[in-house]
């Protein structure tokens, strides 16, 4: 869910903190990147009821689209994550967050796959969410954007993906809250999916999961800044509140093994404890730095909008209760991966998945990879992930009578 | 066309080829890492599935472009909807289970056809070895010792004949293999084929 994920901050930032948050500001409504207006007379369908106009999309695109228009994949990303898949984060400086994953030669191969990656809808980099302007108003939408769904984002990439031209995407993957929206496609759009990849993902929020999203928001909200919402208006930042719910979340993306190794109960620049409560520990340091960096480039209602999607996931209640349901005579090739030590999504989440997709009759491979890296894995470097992705696509590839990039060992 | 040299292959895998339709949906339980799948792929052109107990096989086969699944026999068949393939096969996995009798049911009930190959005990070679040497067998086909193998319920080509008839399955084509992947070309009763099959290959339908 985070593209810092559980390394430690190698890289200095080559924009600073104060900058960053006024660039990721004027990310909103203008982002650096590729965005699809839709005006009045196409509408956004939300699930709540209501329609969304004048809405926009924000979304980069990685290699060439063939002549047949076959070899598009669209990689969805996670919580926090953007549509900076494979190039630099105009906002953090950073290389794209799967930049291992998607790129020329690379599994998702930008040499021979046309790559589409869209910020999600309730997001803050350049997507319609609760940080831009309300057109209205003239003023910041805050609270007044309608809650959003993980359907609303599919059926938002949907409009992008016709306006594109593409009738068929070749694969939809994605991790975590992607793999959310990989299954969502897939179970809304089966006729628009070849191939999908689900990742480190589960069929619904789980009572867990959503408790510790309450925590997060909570965090957010009892921070005094935050103004009930209206924070933009009162020019002020829930910074103090967003990384706490930062800090929260990020421990459920790693392991305590990963833990334990990584920082074990080392302390940080000192010899000793100190009887108080400054960063005594090397992990506290780590998380307080986790939390303040995140706060730099995203937006505290955003952080609401999109937590709240994830939690009212249930791809089975919204098929009368029965998981196969959502996959009833599907005909497009599943590729679901899980990770040992993920307890957020854990492996047993997606064989519930596996189960259902067997049960359906539809055609699914399942690889469970052995990492002690927690949930976080499914963006760090993880050779079986790649080798499992690089040899599905491929696979997928010949079925679809695409030129594929070949197992390259 | 196929890279496969079917001279090469496993004799029990030549013989479910032969079995298997052109172009039918397969279910392999206990594909490993999914050699007899891609050759049915290649050499049959089926839609091919499979499903095995080991993740690192499965992985290994999922990294070559298969459809396959980590799951137990005993457990996992029955998320699969009826007749959801046209062949189920079982090649040399029965005798691995912990319950035979309602995996071969399941098969039945997933599968149209159901293929199973399996070590045949009851060859004059293991009888000779627990007559003479009062010791489990240990052979070529059966490697393990009785404390550490995976085959724990091992049966005869009369036993499976009888199994057979217990689950309402009728035998299609019986094929007995010798000891170096051969088939024996001649007809015979079950008797023989009980000695001298070193392994058998056979094709049920449910009655």
């Amino acid at each position: 869910m985070t593209e810092t994920a559980s390394a430690k901050p190698e890289k200095t930032p080559n924009i600073s903190p104060s900058t960053q948050a006024s660039v990721a500001a004027a990310q909103m409504d203008m982002p650096a990147s590729k965005l699809m207006r839709f005006d009045s007379d196409n509408p956004l369908r939300l699930d709540e009821g209501t329609e969304l106009a004048p809405w926009q999309i924000a979304y980069e695109t990685y290699g060439e689209l063939n002549e047949d228009k076959t070899n598009a994949i669209l990689v969805c990303h996670a919580l926090t994550g953007d549509q900076y898949v494979a190039s630099e984060n105009p906002v953090t400086g950073k290389p794209g967050w799967w930049s291992m994953m998607v790129g020329p030669g690379q599994p998702v191969d930008t040499d021979k796959y046309f790559v589409i990656c869209a910020n999600v809808l309730g997001g803050c980099l350049g997507t319609t969410g609760p940080a831009c302007t309300n057109p209205e108003t003239d003023e910041v939408y805050g609270l007044d954007l309608p809650v959003v769904t993980i359907g609303d984002m599919v059926r938002s990439q949907a409009k992008l993906v016709e306006a594109l031209g593409i009738e068929t995407l070749f694969a939809v993957v994605g991790g975590s809250m992607g793999g959310m929206q990989v299954l969502q496609w897939a179970s809304a759009y089966p006729e628009k999916v070849f191939a999908a990849v689900p990742i480190a993902a589960g069929p619904r929020h789980s009572s867990q999961n959503i408790a510790f999203h309450e925590v997060g928001r909570q965090a957010v909200m009892a921070d005094p800044d935050w103004c009930h919402g209206q924070y933009a208006k009162e020019g002020k930042r829930p910074m103090k509140g967003l990384s706490v719910a930062r800090m929260a979340a990020h421990i459920t993306y790693m392991s305590d093994e990963s833990l334990h190794s990584k920082f074990g109960r080392n302390l940080q620049d000192r010899s000793a404890i100190t009887f108080g409560f400054d960063a005594d520990f090397q992990i506290e340091s780590y998380l307080r730095h986790q939390g303040m960096t995140f706060v730099d480039r995203f937006d505290a209602n955003s952080y609401l909008y999109v937590t709240r999607a994830m939690d009212y996931f249930d791809l089975a209640a919204a098929h009368g209760g029965k998981l196969a349901n959502a996959f009833l005579h599907s005909t497009t090739r599943f590729c679901v991966m899980s990770f040992t030590t993920d307890w957020l999504f854990p492996t047993s989440e997606s064989k519930d998945i596996v189960r259902a997709l067997n049960a359906a009759g539809a055609n699914v491979s399942f690889v469970e990879i052995e990492s002690s890296r927690g949930h976080d894995a499914f963006l760090l470097d993880e050779p079986e992930l790649f080798k499992t992705m690089r040899g599905f696509l491929t696979g997928a590839a010949k079925a679809r009578g695409i030129p594929a990039p070949g197992n390259g060992d | 066309m196929t890279k496969h040299d079917l001279s090469n292959v496993r004799g029990d895998h030549r013989i479910l080829c032969d079995f298997v339709a052109s172009g039918s949906r397969v279910l392999d339980i206990g594909c490993g890492t999914g050699e007899l799948l891609e050759l049915l792929i290649d050499t049959r052109g089926v839609d091919g599935r499979g499903f095995d107990t080991s993740q690192k096989g499965v992985n290994e086969a999922v990294a070559r472009g298969l459809s396959v699944v980590q799951g137990d026999a005993d457990n996992d068949l029955a998320a699969y909807p009826d007749d959801a393939f046209d062949y189920a096969i079982l090649s040399h996995t029965l005798q691995a289970t912990m319950d035979p009798k309602q995996v071969l049911e399941q098969l039945l009930r997933i599968g149209k056809k159901v293929v199973v190959s399996f070590p045949n005990f009851g060859h004059w070679r293991n009888r000779m070895q627990l007559l003479f040497k009062g010791r489990m067998p240990v052979t070529d086909y059966l490697p393990y010792e009785w404390y550490d193998t995976p085959n724990i319920h091992f049966c005869t080509i009369r036993d499976f004949v009888a199994l057979s008839e217990e689950v309402h399955a009728k035998v299609i084509k019986a094929e007995a293999l010798d000891a170096r992947g051969q088939r024996i070309g001649f007809n015979a009763p079950w008797w023989v084929w009980n000695l001298i099959g070193d392994q058998a290959v056979f094709l049920l339908e449910r009655k």
